[in-house]
């Protein structure tokens, strides 16, 4: 097998805001940019391509302008877009591996880079409780993803709950394509948000696009300071049981889309030496790691939003290709959505309630089917997964990862190659060290 | 054509067994939810369908073509695709 790395001197990983972002800065200011996504095309979870827009352009386009703008920028800016690959490891410094499932099986490939810009993005934190394994219980940006991939959400009667911005975002989009939402459940209490709101005064155009998802969900219920509790099957669909704890509710729907804020993506940062910061990747004024030539952007260096996700990948791009004298305007403009970020994560953060919704046999581990009662009485994420395999399945603890740690307060200990799983023989049996060690990786099922 | 300006194309795929006909462009596991089949079924058994949407749950896993362990949320359906619930 021929693993002779494609050479770059700019290498972005991910494709989403702040990956767009610092390709176009990066590659007109003359370096040679090249960009890996998971996805089959770029803009990220929130700028995700839709088949219906595809299909028929007449359609109403949810796209904005500047959407649009950086999408034309970006296939201008003579970046080129790598797309369906993910990336496993990084053997040594300067090269990372990648996989790519094509109908004739993984494709391996390896990069060489000179300068490296993370910007993997966030994912939806699921907080386990009775019911939430069933069919018709997706992430809120889960069901979203769905239906921008053909999922024929019209009629379905959808619940929309959990915490966070996205959950307007998402019911939203889910009734423009003509779902009937039930309800919208925010387990934020009213005084979390409502100074979250007020300070919004300083960012108009947020209050703007609040103003327009609350016209578009028009006549629907909009619950704070509720949060769901259990969900069982119905005769039709499923019944998702809703509490303030003081009160309980049962509610028939198809579907619940159910998400607790997000998560950053730090894992390759971490096998990549970056030292973190709390649960965020640690970055410098250039938006640079602690690992010289390792630059990350957007979500991974904390929650806080498009905005911020296009100012820091822009100031990334910029630093990697040797513009380091950015000027005083992007630096107050990152200072500003990172002061709305910090807000932000303060409003949503999870009541004690949500963290304690697990009966002993909820299941908390999806991959290995690991329950609340295995887990309790280790002391250590390292100990529980030892004894129970909680988060050695092939999501290597993604999703169960955060729940874990709200739900016990472990941390999730160091990260290993390969950062997906890979499967066996993916890169063949004649090549270097570490590329044995992808080989030694065991598929769970 | 008589379906008019409404018309999108199709593609055809094959569910544990069962036609499909989804909008070209669909994502096999958005088809898989529709057709109320799940994508997989876990190591105790239950039912399993997409949770992240994403690539980064793997509960979408399910057998494409013979080939098990794929990411039907990553994966865009293609005429006659066959897809077996993996367990």
């Amino acid at each position: 097998m021929n693993l002779k790395p494609q050479r770059t001197d700019v290498l972005v990983v991910g494709a989403g805001p702040a990956g767009i972002a610092a390709a176009i800065a990066a590659a007109t200011h003359g370096s040679k940019v090249l960009v890996l996504d998971d996805n089959a095309a770029e803009g990220g979870q929130i700028w995700r391509r839709d088949i219906a827009t595809t299909l028929n352009p007449a359609r109403p386009e949810v796209q904005d302008a500047r959407q649009a703008a950086l999408r034309a920028a970006f296939h201008k800016s003579g970046a080129e877009l790598l797309p369906g690959r993910r990336v496993v490891d990084a053997p040594r410094p300067g090269i990372l591996h990648t996989i790519a499932d094509t109908p004739a099986g993984p494709m391996p490939e390896s990069f060489a880079w000179d300068r490296l810009i993370l910007a993997t993005g966030a994912r939806e934190r699921f907080m386990p409780f009775p019911g939430w394994t069933l069919p018709g219980v997706v992430g809120a940006g889960g069901l979203q993803a769905l239906v921008k991939g053909g999922y024929p959400v019209a009629g379905r009667r959808v619940i929309v709950a959990g915490t966070g911005p996205l959950l307007l975002a998402v019911a939203a989009h889910l009734r423009h394509y003509g779902a009937r939402i039930v309800c919208i459940v925010e387990q934020a209490a009213l005084s979390q948000l409502a100074p979250f709101a007020a300070s919004l005064w300083s960012h108009p155009a947020k209050v703007k696009q609040g103003i327009r998802y609350r016209a578009a969900l028009a006549n629907v219920p909009y619950s704070i300071g509720w949060w769901p509790v259990a969900v069982e099957k119905a005769s039709s669909g499923i019944l998702v049981r809703l509490t303030n704890g003081k009160r309980t509710l049962a509610e028939p729907c198809d579907l619940l889309a159910c998400g607790f804020h997000l998560v950053p993506n730090t894992e390759l940062a971490e096998l990549l030496g970056c030292k973190r910061n709390g649960d965020v990747v640690d970055v410098n004024e250039q938006q640079q790691t602690s690992v010289p030539g390792i630059f990350c952007a957007g979500e991974p260096t904390g929650i806080a939003g498009l905005d911020a996700a296009l100012v820091q990948g822009e100031i990334a791009g910029l630093a990697a290709a040797g513009q380091t004298q950015h000027s005083s305007v992007l630096r107050r403009k990152r200072a500003k959505e990172h002061a709305f970020g910090q807000r932000l994560n303060t409003a949503f953060r999870l009541r004690p309630e949500v963290c304690s919704l697990s009966g002993p046999e909820t299941i908390v581990c999806r991959c290995e089917d690991v329950n609340f009662a295995q887990l309790q009485g280790h002391d250590s994420w390292t100990e529980a997964k030892l004894q129970t395999r909680c988060g050695m399945g092939p999501c290597q603890g993604r999703i169960c990862g955060p729940a874990v740690q709200s739900l016990f307060g472990w941390r999730t200990t160091s990260v290993r190659p390969p950062i997906f799983p890979v499967p066996i023989g993916a890169f063949g049996n004649n090549d270097s060290e570490s590329l044995e060690d992808l080989t030694k990786f065991q598929e769970t099922e | 054509m008589s379906e008019g300006v409404t018309a999108t194309k199709t593609v055809t795929i094959w569910i544990n067994g069962s036609a499909s006909r989804v909008p070209s462009g669909s994502v096999v596991s958005a088809a898989m939810l529709a057709a109320g089949e799940p994508c997989r079924r876990s190591i105790s058994g239950e039912p399993r369908t997409a949770l992240c949407g994403m690539g980064i749950c793997f509960e979408c896993r399910a057998v494409v073509d013979g080939v098990t362990q794929q990411r039907t949320c990553q994966l865009v359906c293609r005429e006659g695709m066959r897809v077996e619930t993996q367990s």
